[in-house]
């Protein structure tokens, strides 16, 4: 779950690291009031990518004219497809240096990561790209936790002028701010020098680990709703995982893998899949709405089940199915693959009530359905 | 790691439903369930096992007929911290982690437990292992003797499902399989490819090994440099060249961010490595005819 810069450096503040005063506004009224209180400001857009500055998204004011000039520009701006609905109108530093500071999840060590850089700002990232050792890395062992003598073993060598302690500082906090609050990746940047000699965080990208969220309920509704379709939001009200794509065959399996694969083996046979949609996990229930919220897509001609049983029993996937084509009755046709655990019933089942007999493999089944969504274009 | 039907194992959370029915299918199977543990029902006895209270508890309580070697955890989400450390620290060598959607905080905590301690882990979000005609460990469909028969072939799989799949491939081709090795579907995992691929390569019951990757992380990549230096035969298939960029498919690990963790980059390094990477899984079978042929088939 990604959180905005305005709900995320209150995290910061929290635990000590210094943010500029800021306010939040959604009209270019509202963000001229906020300056007034605050003298020269930045304007800035708040969605949640990094290329904010590039694209215009932020910008200095040092009146209520100049405020409601730049809001008005930003405002509804869209940067990197995301529609900006509101800005952080936020006391402007006065930045002698930019540093980079983050702690992230690795996959690479399995354990966190913290990253910091004397080259912080806008490009970093092409900073790293260049000179992979611009950015240094300490990988972290969870059980220990990062304190200060390993902040002050990250930094040692690095010319931060007279600001070594409060660097560590700021890393140390930073950590914290990571495991309270299940981090997936916490970043600041840039991380300001001020001209009266503070550390200042003037930017904050927060990702909270979607499996923690239940640890942290009342956050999370600052977060950022990801964007979603009106079927996906209806997936998700049911627990089931659903991407909305723009094809015209629909395809139902069970696991990631299966259905990524699924998906694959449509597009190698030439067609477009309608949607992801897994019930694998404890959703193989769930395979009645499921049928229904792939057939709800009204682009989908042709219909591609395909069931490989381990944990989910194809059995139980299947009369779920059969239940929801009861219920919908559709049209369009469906071609079935169906293996593993319970599929010996679930092969009687489809036998006894639809006469059907599932393609021996899953390519054959994709093949077909990809052939009958051609045919059944031609007749709309 | 591969669970051998000698490994004695535990399972925790085993009076659960869904803890019964895999334990009963793992028993018929030949898995050589010694106990089970859910601290409520301490001194009861559930699927003809023994349950205690904890895993340092079974250990302690089976500890003059050989303790416990691997622990399954069939554990919620928010409870398997505690419940791995507790097998890690009874002295367990390998544990089979089914549970998807852990905090990856708590994940990378008993990881570091585990590596310290010298235990194997498969998983998070991994359907688990099979070793056919010996033994499972998880809720594989192991028993379904059209899919996993003895064989020559090992298979690492990310995903249940398709990992399920590639094996009845083999099996149609009349091809069984050596081990087949859950990995798990989470971005950081205990055991990786790469992990996998070096027990596979070393295990003298393998002479040939399917890789079946997803989009997503750079776990392929780092297989591929030590894929090189093999002389198995190694098929992979990367699912995943369909999905849009930038959306989780299923999985918390499946995501293409960027230039990482795409189809292109994956299949490109492990093509460079020798490995033949195929593009459905149908064409598994073909391969396994072609590469390993009659030699030892199965």
């Amino acid at each position: 779950m990604n959180f905005q810069e305005h709900a995320a450096k209150p995290l910061l503040a929290a635990a000590g690291i210094a943010v500029p005063a800021a306010k939040p506004a959604r009209t270019p009224e509202a963000a001229a009031a906020a300056q007034k209180a605050l003298g020269p400001v930045v304007v800035k857009a708040q969605v949640p990518t990094g290329k904010r500055g590039k694209a215009g998204g932020i910008r200095k004011a040092d009146t209520p004219e100049q405020t409601s000039a730049a809001a008005e520009a930003i405002l509804g701006m869209t940067i990197d497809g995301l529609r900006v609905e509101s800005v952080l109108v936020e006391s402007r530093a006065d930045i002698k240096r930019e540093f980079y500071a983050a702690v992230m999840n690795d996959p690479a060590s399995k354990g966190p990561l913290v990253l910091f850089s004397t080259l912080g700002g806008m490009d970093i990232e092409e900073a790293a790209a260049k000179d992979a050792s611009a950015v240094h890395r300490t990988a972290v062992d969870i059980r220990d936790g990062f304190d200060a003598k390993a902040a002050r073993a990250m930094l040692k060598g690095l010319d931060l002028g007279d600001k070594d302690a409060q660097v560590a500082d700021v890393l140390v906090r930073l950590y914290q701010v990571y495991r309270d609050n299940d981090a997936e990746l916490i970043e600041i940047n840039p991380l300001a020098v001020t001209g009266d000699g503070r550390m200042v965080a003037l930017d904050c990208k927060f990702v909270m680990d979607d499996s923690a969220v239940k640890r942290h309920e009342e956050l999370a509704k600052k977060g950022t709703p990801e964007k979603v379709t009106g079927l996906e939001a209806k997936g998700r009200a049911l627990g089931l995982r659903y991407i909305e794509l723009d094809g015209d065959v629909g395809v139902l399996a069970n696991g990631a893998g299966l259905t990524m694969t699924t998906m694959d083996v449509v597009r190698h046979h030439g067609g477009k899949p309608a949607n992801f949609l897994e019930i694998g996990g404890e959703a193989y229930t769930q395979a009645k709405p499921a049928l229904e919220l792939v057939l709800a897509n009204p682009n989908v001609r042709s219909l591609v089940i395909n069931f490989c049983g381990a944990f989910a029993r194809t059995d139980v996937m299947t009369e779920g199915v059969l239940a929801a084509l009861d219920a919908i009755k559709p049209k369009l046709p469906i071609h079935w693959s169906v293996h593993g655990t319970g599929d010996v019933e679930a092969r009687a089942m489809l036998k006894e009530k639809l006469g059907v007999v599932p393609f021996e493999t899953m390519d054959q089944a994709c093949a077909a359905v990809v052939e009958s969504a051609r045919k059944a274009g031609g007749h709309r | 790691m591969i669970v051998r039907g000698s490994d004695r194992v535990l399972v925790q959370g085993i009076t659960g439903k869904q803890g019964t029915f895999w334990t009963e299918r793992m028993q018929e199977y030949g898995t050589n369930v010694v106990g089970g543990v859910n601290p409520n029902k301490a001194g009861t006895v559930h699927c003809d096992v023994p349950v205690y209270a904890s895993a340092k508890e079974a250990k302690k309580a089976l500890n003059d007929e050989g303790g416990f070697d691997v622990s399954v955890l069939f554990i919620p989400p928010l409870g398997v911290k505690e419940a791995a450390l507790d097998a890690i620290e009874a002295g367990a060598k390998g544990l089979v982690v089914l549970t998807e959607y852990i905090p990856v905080h708590d994940v990378m905590w008993f990881l570091a437990a585990a590596r310290d301690a010298g235990c194997r882990v498969l998983g998070p979000n991994t359907a688990g292992s099979v070793t056919p005609g010996e033994c499972f460990c998880g809720f594989m469909p192991a028993f379904n003797d059209n899919i996993f028969k003895p064989g020559r072939v090992g298979v690492i799989s990310r995903s249940g499902s398709l990992g399920t799949l590639i094996c009845l491939n083999l099996a149609q081709a009349g091809f069984g399989q050596s081990a087949f090795i859950g990995i798990g579907g989470d971005p950081i995992i205990g055991t990786t490819t790469r992990d996998a691929l070096e027990t596979l390569d070393v295990d003298s019951r393998t002479d040939a090994v399917v890789i079946v990757g997803e989009i997503g992380g750079t776990m392929e990549e780092a297989a591929a440099e030590y894929a090189g230096t093999m002389k198995k035969p190694i098929a992979a298939f990367i699912a995943g060249s369909a999905a849009p960029k930038g959306k989780r498919m299923g999985h918390a690990g499946a995501i293409v961010m960027g230039d990482r963790g795409t189809y292109d980059s994956k299949a490109r390094a492990l093509t460079a490595a020798g490995v033949t990477v195929v593009e459905t899984p149908s064409a598994i079978g073909a391969w396994a005819r072609e590469s390993i042929g009659g030699r030892r088939a199965s």
